[in-house]
């Protein structure tokens, strides 16, 4: 006896081509991702054994973490069970597709035939309707009510065979509805082939740039070195706070780049509005202050009579306000400057400039000395009681600005993805493929003739809508039928 | 009036609809249907205005500290979905809004016992989980175009699967025939466990002053049973719970019946379930994992870092597709697919509430 010949090639599609293994793939990675979402990825190894500590103790931590560390759980979403997973779903999407697709395209090109009376009335959406009028006028007025719904419109005769004589009319409409799971099994493939393009020919890295200087690298979080090809500047970074809180409104920098020598692009930029040359973006994404960093304090002098000025100055340094003859000397700086609540004292509540302030002691020939606290963002506090004013724009030099740095070429494939992903999916769902045949016979009842009207169609979904379509074609063509018939 | 008089009236009336709704299904009488429905839709359209309100007090707020900002960047930038105040208050928002086109379009009211519990637990939930009412001014990460449509297509689909859940459930509850099945046992044992935490954390609720409870969540989580001080108290709450949990599946069919003589048929709810998920999965998928990506991208230089919130929305994604394909494909209609919509509600509320409650990660801001 000779055994059955099973192709090892069509034993491989087989399996790769059944649902049961999308839903084992789905309900696997479904499971698996969950993991990830609890157990702290990319961290260090402290943070892995006192999160573990919690659950099996302290002893047992580090077992437990060496076994989970031998299947990447702690970055698991780059191991390479979880990429298995992901190729096995991509076959799986791909091989399901290519099987299913013929199938799906053949039943789409076989042109709609006639229903026979007894086959329509078996359909999930029927109407009835008898209107009085010959059985020409009534198939017109069927035929442009349906053709104007957006049909082509085809017609057969029927019924000969049991001595009747009927008219069909069917048509359908949404066949391409059919393939959007196709659409989005393709836009699948394409995010995932992005992804990989974004993975291998790209990089994700950061840089922290103090303000007024320079680089023409970036650093990826393992600490390698990546050359940007050009150089970047910080002019200057600015955290902009909502008024009278400490809630943060803007993240700012001003960058620059330099390529050539040449300076081609100045762009402040923010969080949500990120800077791209040659294909590298530049995001703003932390900031903060340079340990033991001495900033200049860049002031603006508005004197009451006489010329604006605007000046730089180190702490301890002194200025004159233009045609006065009152010096300042600028003795203090806070980066965060409040009153205490209950002793009234003066204090400092941050490292950071949440609120910079700067201490000038003033001396006017004849007049004594005094100091006064300016508030970077409260200016009315620069408004001297003689009228001269005094603008505290900035304490620069102290703040750094931190830049993600990431070039992906597979960025605008993944776009183009989600475009045709957007696409597949309303083709999918929010359109149906729906089929309707409209049979138009004369008939004779208690020995009056009228003209019966029986519609029916199928839809891929959405069976309510076809039904209100239905109700709208017979609705219009009863109504020019009748009112015809009036007129005459 | 100010949004939140609105607001509070708009509460009142969901939980009105809901003991409604509960009673039209016990009374069946078609007043009692009506009632409900009418507190249901007065409750919405108060809900509207209310949220206008807001969204008019947040603009004139927004432009008062961005005074060059244009018309429509203001508008965009002032749409109250900036907390998890705001946003749950639009998550009912939403429900209440698929609920009603559900009951329209099938002139069916029965679901509702099903869906206004979803709404008033989200309402009851404001109150515990300590989040801010107030208007607040708009973090740098949230001052984008995208803000507006990623929540509103995420929380339309969040919505939709809400419904699927109400009537998968309500299916599972038609289609048991005896007490003794894995399915019934099991999930009258969930749904009483889950109404045992909700009844410790009113009895938390109740036993806290006023600003405890903003810390309900956080600090005092079932304090005042289970994880009591006084060890006669655990034992009552255990005693309890246990007796509750049985109660739940010993009666918990009653409620077979009268679905059953609601007019409500198995056909008809798994047929809510499918078409709830056929709405929700292109808007989630669009809504809240595209436009997610892309503005995550835009914000931070990555559209994809496996953050928990990511990962939850796709976990989501997994379960519904995996709904759409078994239902389609490989024929599961009917229980188990009814199993997989209750399971897909249920990654919808961790990935909505579970993230930003108890992992930690990115999108901490409240949706």
């Amino acid at each position: 006896m000779e055994k059955e010949k099973t192709n090892i090639f069509d034993r491989i599609w087989n399996f790769f081509a059944s649902v049961k293994l999308t839903i084992v793939i789905l309900i696997i990675l479904a499971l698996s991702s969950i993991i990830g979402t609890i157990l702290p990825q990319q961290a260090a190894y402290d943070k892995n054994i006192e999160f573990l500590a919690g659950f099996s103790g302290v002893e047992g931590a580090p077992t437990v973490y060496n076994l989970l560390i031998k299947l990447d759980f702690f970055d698991m979403y780059h191991s390479w069970w979880f990429i298995v997973l992901l190729v096995l779903f991509s076959v799986n999407l791909i091989i399901c597709s290519l099987e299913r697709f013929p199938k799906t395209l053949r039943f789409v090109n076989t042109p709609l035939k006639p229903l026979e009376e007894k086959v329509l009335k078996t359909l999930p959406v029927k109407k009835e309707l008898n209107v009085r009028a010959s059985l020409n006028t009534a198939k017109d007025e069927v035929l442009n009510s349906f053709s104007a719904s957006g049909y082509t419109v085809f017609s057969a005769t029927g019924g000969e065979e049991t001595g009747g004589n009927y008219v069909q009319l069917y048509s359908q409409k949404g066949k391409f509805s059919r393939f959007g799971l196709y659409i989005v099994h393709l836009s699948i493939l394409l995010i995932l082939i992005g992804a990989i393009m974004g993975a291998r020919l790209g990089f994700s890295g950061y840089l922290n740039l103090p303000e007024g200087e320079a680089s023409d690298v970036a650093y990826t979080s393992g600490g390698k070195t990546i050359p940007l090809g050009f150089t970047v500047k910080c002019n200057w970074y600015n955290t902009e706070y909502y008024s009278g809180i400490d809630t943060p409104q803007d993240f700012r920098s001003e960058l620059v780049v330099i390529d050539g020598g040449r300076e081609v692009i100045k762009k402040v930029i923010e969080v949500n509005n990120p800077l791209t040359y040659k294909g590298i973006t530049f995001y703003q994404s932390s900031y903060g202050v340079i340990p033991d960093a001495v900033g200049k304090f860049m002031l603006k002098l508005i004197p009451k009579n006489g010329e604006e000025k605007t000046i730089e100055l180190k702490i301890g340094e002194s200025f004159t306000i233009p045609g006065t003859n009152i010096m300042g000397t600028i003795v203090k700086f806070s980066p965060a400057l409040t009153r205490d609540p209950q002793t009234g004292a003066l204090a400092t509540y941050s490292d950071s400039l949440v609120n910079p302030a700067v201490a000038i002691e003033f001396d006017e020939t004849g007049k004594g000395k005094f100091t006064g606290w300016i508030l970077k963002r409260y200016p009315e506090t620069g408004i001297m009681p003689d009228g001269n004013r005094i603008i505290f724009t900035d304490y620069w030099g102290v703040e750094y600005t931190g830049l993600q740095v990431a070039k992906d070429p597979g960025k605008w494939l993944i776009y183009f993805a989600f475009a045709v992903m957007t696409i597949g999916l309303y083709v999918a769902f929010f359109m149906s493929h729906k089929k309707i045949w409209i049979t138009v016979a004369p008939e004779t009842s208690g020995g009056k003739s009228f003209v019966r009207i029986t519609a029916g169609g199928s839809a891929g979904k959405n069976k309510l809508s076809l039904d209100r379509e239905l109700e709208k074609i017979l609705s219009k063509a009863s109504h020019t039928i009748e009112g015809g018939a009036k007129n005459e | 009036m100010s949004s939140s008089a609105f607001f509070d009236i708009s509460a009142f009336a969901y939980l009105l609809a809901m003991v409604t709704y509960v009673s039209y299904l016990i009374v069946r009488n078609k007043t009692v249907g009506v009632i409900a429905t009418s507190l249901a839709v007065f409750g919405f359209l108060n809900q509207s205005i209310a949220f206008s309100v807001r969204w008019v007090n947040s603009y004139h707020f927004w432009i008062a500290s961005n005074p060059t900002s244009s018309f429509i960047e203001s508008l965009l930038r002032a749409a109250p979905l900036r907390n998890l105040y705001e946003s749950l208050i639009f998550f009912v928002w939403s429900l209440i809004l698929i609920y009603l086109i559900v009951e329209f379009r099938y002139k069916n009211r029965s679901l509702g016992a099903f869906v206004t519990p979803i709404a008033a637990l989200a309402l009851v939930f404001i109150d515990v989980s300590g989040t801010s009412k107030e208007i607040q001014p708009l973090i740098p990460a949230l001052q984008s175009n995208w803000l507006l449509f990623h929540v509103l297509l995420s929380f339309l689909g969040y919505a939709a699967f809400g419904v699927s859940f109400g009537a998968a459930a309500a299916y599972i509850v038609i289609i048991t025939e005896s007490r003794k099945e894995k399915t019934y046992i099991f999930w009258s044992i969930i749904t009483g466990i889950f109404l045992v935490v909700l009844i410790g954390m009113g009895f938390d609720y109740f036993s806290l002053t006023a600003d405890q409870r903003a810390e309900l969540i956080k600090n005092y989580f079932l304090k005042a049973s289970f994880r009591n001080p006084s060890f006669g108290i655990i034992t009552i709450s255990w005693v309890a719970s246990m007796a509750f949990v049985f109660a739940i599946w010993r009666y918990g069919l009653g409620l077979k019946k009268i679905l059953i003589n609601l007019s409500l048929t198995p056909e008809m709810l798994d047929d809510i379930t499918y078409k709830s998920i056929a709405i929700g999965f292109p808007l989630f998928t669009i809504g809240g994992l595209i436009m997610g990506a892309i503005w995550a991208n835009s914000a931070w230089g990555k559209y994809w870092t496996w953050d928990p919130k990511e990962t939850w929305s796709l976990i989501t994604w997994f379960v519904y597709a995996l709904y759409l394909h078994a239902r389609f494909v490989a024929g599961w209609r009917g229980k188990r697919g009814a199993i997989l919509a209750v399971v897909g509600f249920i990654a919808v509320i961790s990935t909505y509430l579970g993230v930003n409650l108890i992992l930690s990660g990115l999108h901490s801001y409240g949706g």
